[in-house]
């Protein structure tokens, strides 16, 4: 991490920058990594904001107004109406908050669960290792969203449960990342010397280990959150996740889609929205891999 | 190669043993009675009672579980509660349609990712590499739910040409009676417009399918190829004035089409799971179809089914990849063998 380039050019950082200057610099002089920020800093403050934002609130509930129903995009509803005449904008708004809950919930438990255990199969090694691994390595041979779908379908389909779904196989992913930075490791001086003076198992895990593992972390929770936005929608695109009249984009999706073609915004427009969160993830967390020069 | 095939085949029985067992316990220790959940709120107690005993939900869960492996080792999954036929039945009826779907995509991502990849790495940093990236990087962050709803939109208004739904045009008469797949059954018996006809079916469910996949191993292929073109043995070929474009294509490709492949391999997982959804957008009659009509019904069996049939095709595809690479590159054999 603490490499410096040869040096390509005047814009080149200089050897006096330190190793935080030098991540911010790299972050700032991508344009994808800023593009990626500058939307998922939109998508929390559209979600955060929505009820001040939206051009009708009332319309995240279940309020109709049949008049105003199949409405083409115009100024008034920038994105049309939807069948019974909501304003499709507003409920993407408050979509959002829907989805970036997802996220939370789901990266919340998955991420603290997945880092721990690797963290526990790198270092204890042994029966630990093998048995952490093991189970593991069949939770990723399930196909994940056909997984997602048969929980949620057993446990009846709701936002918490759809949560509960996506954590039980989220965390796999964060434990093998994790398992394989440890392993390497290992065989560094700085862990040898945290053993030899005596450190507990707690603190070589949470104050040695762990430290080295943020950037590899960070990096993948945040490709990790456009996916959960992914899979939430496509589990209520299916029928299986939040239900109406809960806002939610995948819903929306689905239930536009009955009036495709000549409706197409219905289903459009949620649909780039859910594209546009996802992208914003996908460029930072892609931002962040450069700065952070990690390899996941 | 033969040993490790073995004992790659050795740890695909015991995964696919822990898959089974998983997945029963899973659909067991859910709360709720899978017969109640099955028959609904209306139906009298009596009723349930006699479903459990129909489907052994008295006998104590170990014997339940035993009962259930040694049905699956002979291939009996038990009886679906939808249909009322063996759920073997139903899923080996739909599963041609979902293979046809599967393998037609994975040829397309092969085809159109690893060109791309090669030319966005021979013209790096223009304007080839830039429309590249881009189509790759719209290919990764778009759901396949959308994709296919775009997909289907542009068809219906501008190329009329692709149909919107379904497998084949029922007027052909035609059933694929021999492999199952209309590709294939409408070769061998030469019924050519039946061919035609399937491939412009599969054409828009097997892109929306694609994408994800040709996103991310395009990306994979063009840091491999780059990566490769600055070895030595590289370089020598060139000093030797091996044409270009031998070198390109004979040697780079060669080392370098190893991490893709991985990628193709990992993305299979992801290519099952979004089955469900295309299917169920384009009316597809296959397994995900089925399974996302059987979860709806809470149709247990046939649900356990669906999810150990996913699964085997997922570990079975990448015990596929794992031999591709071991032909392709001496050192992953080895390195299976010493354990690390």
């Amino acid at each position: 991490m603490s490499a410096l380039p040869d040096g390509d050019g005047p814009l080149s950082p200089t050897r006096s920058m330190t190793a935080r200057q030098m991540a911010r610099w790299r972050f700032t002089r991508n344009p994808s990594a800023m593009i990626g920020a500058f939307i998922v800093l939109s998508v929390f403050v559209a979600a955060i904001f929505a009820p001040w934002l939206a051009p009708s609130p009332e319309s995240a509930g279940s309020f109709v107004d049949f008049r105003n129903r199949h409405a083409p995009p115009s100024w008034d509803n920038p994105m049309g109406t939807d069948n019974v005449g909501r304003d499709i904008l507003s409920r993407v708004l408050y979509g959002y908050r829907v989805s970036l809950g997802l996220v939370v919930g789901v990266l919340g438990v998955a991420v603290p669960l997945g880092v721990v255990l690797g963290l526990c199969a790198g270092y204890f090694g042994g029966w630990i290792e093998t048995g952490i691994m093991r189970f593991t390595d069949v939770m990723l041979a399930l196909p994940p969203l056909a997984m997602a779908l048969a929980i949620t379908a057993v446990l009846s389909p709701n936002l918490v449960n759809a949560m509960i779904a996506i954590t039980l196989l989220w965390w796999t992913w964060h434990t093998r990342l994790i398992y394989r930075i440890v392993k390497a490791q290992m065989n560094e001086d700085y862990v040898e010397a945290a053993k030899v003076a005596g450190a507990t198992h707690r603190h070589i895990l949470f104050r040695e280990l762990l430290p080295n593992c943020i950037p590899a972390i960070a990096v993948k929770s945040s490709l990790d959150a456009g996916f959960v936005i992914l899979f939430g929608a496509s589990l209520s695109f299916l029928g299986l996740g939040i239900q109406p009249p809960t806002p939610d984009l995948g819903t929306m999706v689905a239930t536009g889609s009955e009036y495709m073609p000549d409706m197409w915004w219905q289903a459009v427009m949620p649909g780039l929205a859910i594209l546009y969160a996802i992208l914003g993830f996908n460029l930072l967390g892609d931002g962040l891999r450069d700065m952070l020069d990690v390899e996941l | 190669m033969l040993p490790y095939l073995i004992r790659r085949a050795l740890s695909l029985f015991f995964v696919l043993l822990g898959l089974a067992v998983l997945i029963f316990v899973i659909a067991r220790i859910v709360p709720g009675d899978p017969a109640r959940i099955a028959l609904g709120p209306l139906a009298t107690a009596d009723q349930v009672a006699q479903l459990r005993a129909e489907m052994g939900l008295d006998e104590p869960f170990l014997v339940q579980l035993w009962t259930y492996l040694s049905g699956l080792a002979q291939g009996d999954l038990g009886k679906s509660l939808l249909t009322s036929r063996p759920v073997r039945d139903d899923i080996m009826a739909a599963l041609p349609a979902t293979l046809e779907l599967v393998l037609f995509t994975v040829v397309l991502q092969i085809a159109l990712s690893i060109p791309l990849g090669v030319l966005a790495a021979v013209y790096r940093n223009t304007w080839i590499d830039n429309v590249t990236r881009v189509i790759s990087l719209i290919g990764v962050v778009t759901p396949g739910f959308v994709l296919a709803i775009m997909l289907q939109l542009l068809a219906a208004y501008y190329f009329g040409f692709f149909p919107v739904t379904g497998r084949i045009d029922p007027s052909l008469g035609f059933s694929a009676d021999i492999t199952g797949l209309l590709i294939v059954d409408g070769a061998i018996a030469g019924r050519w417009d039946v061919v035609g006809d399937a491939l412009r079916h599969l054409m828009l469910p097997a892109l929306a399918l694609s994408a994800a996949g040709i996103g991310q191993v395009m990306r994979i292929t063009r840091a491999a190829m780059i990566e490769v073109s600055s070895r030595d043995f590289i370089e020598a070929s060139r000093a030797y004035g091996i044409p270009e474009r031998v070198v390109t294509f004979r040697y780079m490709l060669r080392v370098a089409s190893v991490a893709p492949l991985t990628i193709l391999g990992l993305e299979f997982a992801s290519l099952i799971g979004n089955a469900f959804i295309v299917e169920f957008v384009f009316s597809w009659p296959g397994i995900a179809s089925y399974g996302v009509r059987t979860i709806l019904q809470k149709d247990l069996n046939a649900v356990i089914g669906v999810v150990l049939v996913s699964g085997v095709f997922f570990v079975v595809a990448n015990l596929v990849i794992d031999t591709i690479l071991g032909l392709l590159d001496p050192r992953h054999r080895l390195r299976a063998k010493g354990g690390e």
